[in-house]
């Protein structure tokens, strides 16, 4: 089709653009999302990422108010800024929403991950695995003669590192419960 | 004001609240004991459809040419995930439906009963909102709720499932006026800044053009007066996608006509080569935009949407503006007005001659010769024969959608009913049916292509059923027209599958229905069987056989930019010659 002057094998052979429309550097942002806890919110948000192909990272959801069945889900995401922008219209949409934070440019959040570690070993690699947890302030909430596992708070990087380090000791099993996060001060 | 019933009476009770007075729906087990309560009353008419997609877009039509809530009724299973095209049909072009299922009963949720499905969950990313009701007390306020949903804000379609136990159950109903809705309130009220600045920027302009869609007409026909009102003050030119076309009239001065993929030249590149694009209530869709990276180089670029999520998804905006389109104009001419009513009228003059010379180029032109009929030329009579009419026209999904949209012009919103977002085939003959039980009177048309008119023919016996006297008028080329027109272009003249062969005899198929059947093939005929079938007082199925190989023009093809167009016969000629234009 000379006369269209449509390139063979390009993306211009299709009924959609194909073309990324923009390039921007990739970002994390911590969303929280207060939903009214009605059966499927959670479902309405999972689909939404789902659905429109955005990435979750870690996602935790809780009833926090009983009373006003408020649900908080905190979801760590990337994406380009505009994707992040597109994420957050888009669960501002979802009826049973009624408020979307980004904990990443509303100002200084803290953000902890619980994880729990079962370390198998003995000998030097034990005593090892128990000074390492407490320099990582890490409690040993279960213990047998082979084995610990360990409790550890803190922000998702010090959990990793808690976790490289416990690898080479005999790290068998590790749960982390993703993060929750709050905006610091008094707002 | 409480008062105890079924949960069957509650939901026929909650409709006649809304000021339902038309249901479109199909019985089933799930949900016999509502239509026992509606064979009880009379207040509330129920169309019986033929297939429950039929009932989803027969709503559609209804609230498109009414502005109200469409309703639909179907029972659990299969009614509802048949519903399922129709609800994202309506979520895609924004139309307010509310549709109730039936559903198994609540003890019996999740064993695989017979007729189950997870219809909420198939729904979800298909619905606005949808609610599982297992609880009678709270089945009437679900519904007040639903209607608020579906109508405020971004209007779409919402569902709510309905176990049978609970149609059955007692509990107490709440009117609609003790349905607390505070929880969803979307802004309607632009901010005052933001619109301060785009009429900053509408006063200084040298080459602005408004870009409209269907926000307008979901605002209200308010809306359309008040963008009247503001273009013909301002003199500026304005276009429309297909979802917006009868906001601003055809018949105005400064209407360039569609724009888009299969939009007319003059709008296309106004849009190119405008310095100010004022998007009211339209959504950047990939068929406006055409090559993104190109899209209206130039521009400074406002948007007045009420979704906040429409503003950034695809164009970077420079003015943002969220709120209703009726709203926002409102104040925008009240900011206009008092800052002295300026605009760069030199600037505008000159741009407006522009305008002229690509109007000039008269995109639409065709030459009917010869003894068949070209498509183009049947939906040009067509407007000349009906445009006095109050009528409605719906369409099905290809080219003959497209050329309804080029050919025929609409004075006034609420006036045309097409599947834009989705592109459903089939869309048509059930919207036709809604939009004609809400105007018995008028005149309602459904432009077709013969491959598309045959997904919900089934309808027709509706159509008799009811004595609407829906016209269908169908341009029949034998073709899956747009795909063999993309195929010709872009697949090599490959034609797979794209034609249709064993087609009924459109004639003896309206008889075998009651309908009058109308066949015409020679354009010296083709005057007197319109005419014949405006002035027949009952469905007409209208077979046009048409040009077999007509392509749709202009068209922007995919990843090209809006000045980049092709204009028809005289850029196409030479490729489809030098292919051979082999048929199939």
């Amino acid at each position: 089709m000379a006369a269209l002057k449509i390139e063979k094998g390009s993306s211009k052979h299709s009924a959609y653009n194909l073309r990324p429309n923009f390039s921007d550097s990739q970002e994390t942002h911590t969303l929280a999302v207060v939903v009214e806890n009605e059966p499927g919110a959670l479902a309405r948000v999972i689909g939404l990422f789902s659905g429109r192909g955005y990435n979750i990272e870690s996602l935790t959801v809780a009833e926090v108010d009983h009373q006003g069945h408020l649900s908080r889900i905190t979801i760590v995401t990337k994406g380009t800024p505009q994707v992040i922008e597109q994420i957050k219209a888009q669960l501002g949409r979802i009826v049973p929403v009624s408020a979307v934070h980004d904990l990443t440019v509303d100002g200084p959040a803290v953000e902890r991950e619980l994880g729990l570690f079962k370390v198998n070993g003995d000998g030097e690699k034990r005593i090892e695995a128990l000074r390492l947890a407490e320099i990582f302030r890490a409690n040993v909430v279960d213990s047998t003669l082979e084995s610990f596992v360990f409790e550890i708070t803190g922000a998702p990087e010090k959990i990793d590192a808690f976790a490289d380090l416990m690898r080479p000791l005999g790290l068998l099993e590790v749960a982390r419960t993703g993060v929750a996060a709050l905006s610091r001060g008094a707002e | 004001m409480t008062r105890q019933m079924t949960g069957a009476r509650m939901v026929v009770q909650a409709l006649k609240d809304q000021g339902v007075d038309t249901v479109f729906g199909y019985p089933g087990g799930a949900v016999l004991p509502i239509y026992d309560e509606i064979f009880q009353q009379n207040d509330i008419r129920h169309v019986l459809v033929r297939h429950e997609q039929g009932a989803v877009h027969a709503a559609e039509g209804y609230a498109r040419s009414t502005g109200k809530v469409g309703v639909a009724l179907v029972t659990s299973g299969p009614g509802a995930t048949n519903a399922v095209t129709g609800l994202t049909d309506a979520l895609l072009d924004s139309i307010p439906i509310v549709v109730l299922t039936g559903q198994v009963p609540t003890f019996m949720i999740g064993s695989d009963a017979f007729q189950e499905a997870d219809t909420v969950g198939i729904t979800r990313p298909c619905t606005k909102h949808n609610w599982l009701c297992k609880d009678t007390d709270a089945l009437s306020e679900t519904i007040h709720q639903a209607f608020h949903v579906a109508r405020s804000g971004r209007p779409g379609p919402v569902l709510i499932d309905i176990p049978k136990d609970v149609q059955f159950a007692n509990g107490e109903y709440s009117p609609p006026q003790a349905t607390n809705t505070s929880n969803y309130q979307p802004q309607l009220k632009g901010d005052i800044e933001s619109i301060t600045e785009l009429v900053e920027a509408l006063e200084s302009a040298e080459r602005p053009v408004f870009y409209t869609g269907g926000g307008v007409i979901n605002s209200g026909p308010a809306a359309s007066q008040l963008l009247r009102e503001l273009v013909d003050a301002t003199d500026i030119p304005i276009t429309s996608t297909l979802m917006g076309l009868g906001a601003y009239p055809a018949s105005g001065k400064n209407w360039l006509g569609m724009l888009g993929m299969h939009g007319l030249y003059e709008a296309n590149m106004a849009m190119h080569g405008c310095d100010l694009m004022i998007n009211i209530g339209a959504r950047f869709d990939d068929r406006i935009t055409g090559l993104l990276d190109a899209f209206s180089p130039g521009s400074k670029k406002a948007h007045i949407d009420i979704d906040p999520s429409s503003i950034n998804k695809v164009i970077r905006i420079d003015i943002p503006i969220v709120g209703d389109v009726g709203h926002v104009l409102e104040d925008l001419l009240k900011v206009w007005k008092a800052r002295g009513r300026k605009t760069n009228k030199a600037a505008i003059a000159k741009w407006n001659d522009q305008v002229a010379q690509w109007r000039s180029v008269d995109c639409l032109s065709f030459k009917q010769e010869g003894k068949i009929i070209k498509p183009q030329y049947a939906l040009q009579r067509l407007e000349a024969l009906t445009k006095d009419h109050d009528r409605y026209i719906t369409t099905e999904v290809g080219q003959h959608q497209m050329w309804a949209a080029q050919y025929l012009n609409f004075e006034d919103p609420n006036r045309w009913m097409t599947s834009g977002g989705l592109g459903t085939m089939g869309y048509g003959t059930p919207a036709s049916i809604g939009a004609q039980m809400a105007h018995p009177d008028s005149l309602v048309i459904n432009v077709a292509g013969e491959a598309s008119w045959l997904m919900n023919m089934q309808e027709m016996g509706t159509a008799m059923q009811f004595r609407l006297p829906v016209k269908q008028f169908i341009l029949n080329n034998e073709r899956l027209g747009m795909v063999r027109q993309w195929q010709e272009l872009l697949h090599g003249e490959r034609y797979s599958h794209s034609w249709s062969e064993a087609l009924p005899d459109f004639v003896k198929l309206a008889e075998a229905f009651g309908a009058k059947g109308i066949i015409c093939s020679d354009p010296d005929d083709l005057d007197d069987a319109i005419m014949e079938m405006i002035n027949y007082d009952g469905p007409v199925i209208f077979d046009c056989l048409v040009e077999k190989h007509e392509n749709c023009f202009p068209m922007i093809p995919s990843g090209k930019p809006h000045n980049e167009m092709l204009l028809g016969e005289a850029s196409t000629h030479d490729a489809i010659e030098a292919g051979g234009a082999v048929l199939v």
